[in-house]
């Protein structure tokens, strides 16, 4: 039935396949986004709420340790975005959980392992296209940050790396998201399993209060969560109020332990999910 | 040369129930071979073994000559496989999901372009091919799956259930599709439970109920198997039943039966189309008259009632069906 003489299949080593197909299936999960605006545009939303309501509705009772006592709402502004920045890439890997599953659901999966493409490519493309979603959303929160009043003080490098260091930590949690996702029965339960876990972890940080409010117990959490480094990190980099800083380690080197857990988080979790993966055919 | 497919003693659990109970297969190449059987008897497990989606818990399959699990990759690249849900992504365009399945099969990008073009001009998706496939009908969708199974020319495609859920028209269209394949020499393993599409595309049938092989043959063969011609003939309201039977039972190689509300009575019989004219001859002679009378053959549908002792589309238990939505079986896949 057909003119086109049967072709043959390109050879290239394991490695850039891997790279190949990986890079097929970002680009197909980008192309769905912008088919579906209407996700894309609340997922922006969301943050932006999150801004505003913290920003005029916690802003003035949460004194900020070490800020000018005159600056008042508008240094927990500038305390405050740092800290949306990490809770909002945290949330991204909700994405990569709700994403898979569907993809599972719909048997698209099975198209993918009855081809002869490498396997993990799946779930690279998937984590790959999340973070990059994530560039657009930094940059619609960031100017929604610099309309409350926050500000860069340090230099390009600096912010430069505070945001480098936000795609790293977006890329980690992805992967955990997307280990959830594989576990999923189906899309309802993703959209469920993939927040619950998000709430302690970004809440139980410095995020949104000073570490000094908490419980002895609670604040050690807080200390080793890598949200409040990474949270930290970036107050550090744009200049931003950076409120008490404990003695526990990862709060002496935020930046080092923030590249620290993201490497150990990406080991752990692109195992299991690759491994997963491979099970569940 | 060896066999397109071949199965030996595969075996496959979920939980409790077996799936696949120790099936073999042969499929020669170049033939559409058809798996037949009701729902839950083990078809799309075995396809999904086949194409390299789940392991077997025992028991050998080769495709192409190369053992599915051992070397899953490698049959990947000769095989193409359209399964009852569309396998294809909703928000992508026709022609960007057949590209995106090309660049996968790692095939070179003109050649890709190229060939996705013909698939959509062939499957009369070239309107809609640049329209998000979540606007397409589902025979649409079906279709396009099938267009993607295609892309590398494989040698050997799997269908399962190909026209499960169309309307009889898309059906039609997918039964002209598929003969067409043959025709240009693909092997084709399809499974179906509608017994009327193994009689139209498949040349040998293979019948599995509860995960085992329960018989085999070309069609023709099957329903030799299940006994000769069969009279079949309607009684009008105003003659007697009673009468009308003892006149065809004399001409019966069987016992009769009778359906009371229908007036239908069917009885085996044999010698051909003389038997016709024996018939009408007979109930004229006992005053009966008649609303119908045919002579014919044993239908697919007879050759499962025989041979499992149920009907092809009454079954209950449901083991390779998707448990959830449109999802697949997976919770036992696992």
């Amino acid at each position: 039935m057909a003119t086109t003489p049967a072709p043959e299949q390109m050879k290239r080593p394991m490695f850039g396949w891997l790279l190949h197909d990986g890079f097929v299936v970002t680009q197909r999960n980008l192309i769905a986004t912008t088919r579906v605006p209407e996700v894309l545009f609340f997922s922006l939303v969301q943050p932006v709420i999150f801004v505003l309501l913290f920003a005029y509705v916690f802003g003035g009772a949460i004194p900020i340790p070490g800020a000018d006592p005159d600056a008042g709402a508008a240094a927990y502004r500038e305390y405050l975005m740092p800290g949306i920045f990490g809770q909002t890439v945290a949330f991204a890997s909700a994405a990569s959980t709700v994403g898979l599953a569907e993809d599972m659901q719909k048997g698209i999966i099975d198209r993918f392992r009855s081809l002869p493409m490498a396997a993990s490519a799946v779930l690279f493309g998937r984590t790959a296209s999340d973070v990059l979603r994530q560039v657009l959303v930094l940059a619609v929160l960031s100017v929604t940050g610099l309309i409350v009043g926050w500000r860069i003080h340090n230099g390009f490098i600096d912010a430069v790396s505070a945001y480098l260091l936000l795609l790293l930590f977006a890329y980690a949690v992805s992967w955990i998201g997307c280990w959830i996702g594989l576990h999923m029965p189906n899309t309802e339960t993703a959209n469920t399993a993939g927040l619950v876990w998000l709430f302690p972890l970004t809440f139980l940080s410095n995020a949104f209060v000073p570490l000094t409010g908490m419980p002895p117990v609670v604040q050690t959490i807080a200390e080793w969560n890598p949200v409040s480094a990474v949270v930290l990190a970036c107050r550090e980099l744009f200049g931003n109020p950076t409120g008490y800083i404990s003695d526990a380690w990862p709060q002496q080197h935020p930046i080092a332990y923030t590249m620290g857990s993201c490497a150990l988080l990406i080991g752990i979790f692109a195992t299991l999910a690759v491994r997963k993966y491979r099970q569940s055919a | 040369m060896t066999d397109a497919i071949t199965a030996e003693r595969l075996v496959k659990h979920f939980g409790d129930v077996k799936a696949v109970d120790g099936l073999d297969l042969t499929v020669p190449f170049g033939t559409v071979f058809g798996l037949l059987g009701p729902n839950g008897a083990g078809k799309t497990t075995t396809v999904r073994i086949l194409t390299t989606l789940l392991r077997p818990d025992s028991g050998q399959a080769t495709v192409a000559g190369i053992d599915v699990v051992k070397h899953p990759d490698e049959v990947r690249r000769v095989i193409g496989l359209t399964g009852q849900y569309s396998a294809i992504d909703e928000y992508l365009t026709g022609r960007e999901n057949l590209s995106m399945v090309g660049r996968l099969y790692h095939l070179p990008h003109g050649y890709v372009k190229e060939r996705s073009a013909e698939l959509l001009e062939r499957f009369s998706l070239t309107d809609a091919a640049d329209r998000p496939v979540r606007t397409y009908s589902g025979g649409m969708r079906r279709r396009l799956d099938l267009s993607a199974s295609l892309i590398g020319r494989p040698s050997i495609l799997f269908l399962d259930e190909p026209t499960t859920g169309l309307d009889p028209r898309s059906r039609q269209q997918m039964w002209e599709v598929i003969s067409d394949l043959v025709a240009d020499g693909t092997t084709v393993l399809l499974t179906t439970q509608y017994l009327e599409e193994a009689d139209q595309l498949a040349e040998k049938i293979v019948v599995i109920d509860r995960g085992h092989v329960i018989a085999q043959g070309t069609s023709d063969e099957l329903k030799t198997q299940v006994g000769g011609d069969r009279l079949e003939v309607v009684i009008h309201s105003g003659s007697n039943l009673e009468d009308a039977s003892t006149a065809i039972r004399s001409l019966a190689d069987g016992e009769l039966t009778l359906d009371v509300t229908t007036r239908r009575i069917t009885a085996p019989v044999s010698g051909g189309s003389t038997i016709l004219v024996e018939a009408v001859r007979a109930l004229d002679a006992t005053g009966v008259s008649l609303d119908d009378i045919a002579l014919r053959r044993p239908t697919l549908d007879d050759v499962f009632l025989s041979l499992t002792g149920h009907a092809a589309e009454e079954v209950a238990v449901d083991a390779d069906k998707p448990a959830r939505g449109r999802g697949r079986g997976r919770k036992g896949a696992e």
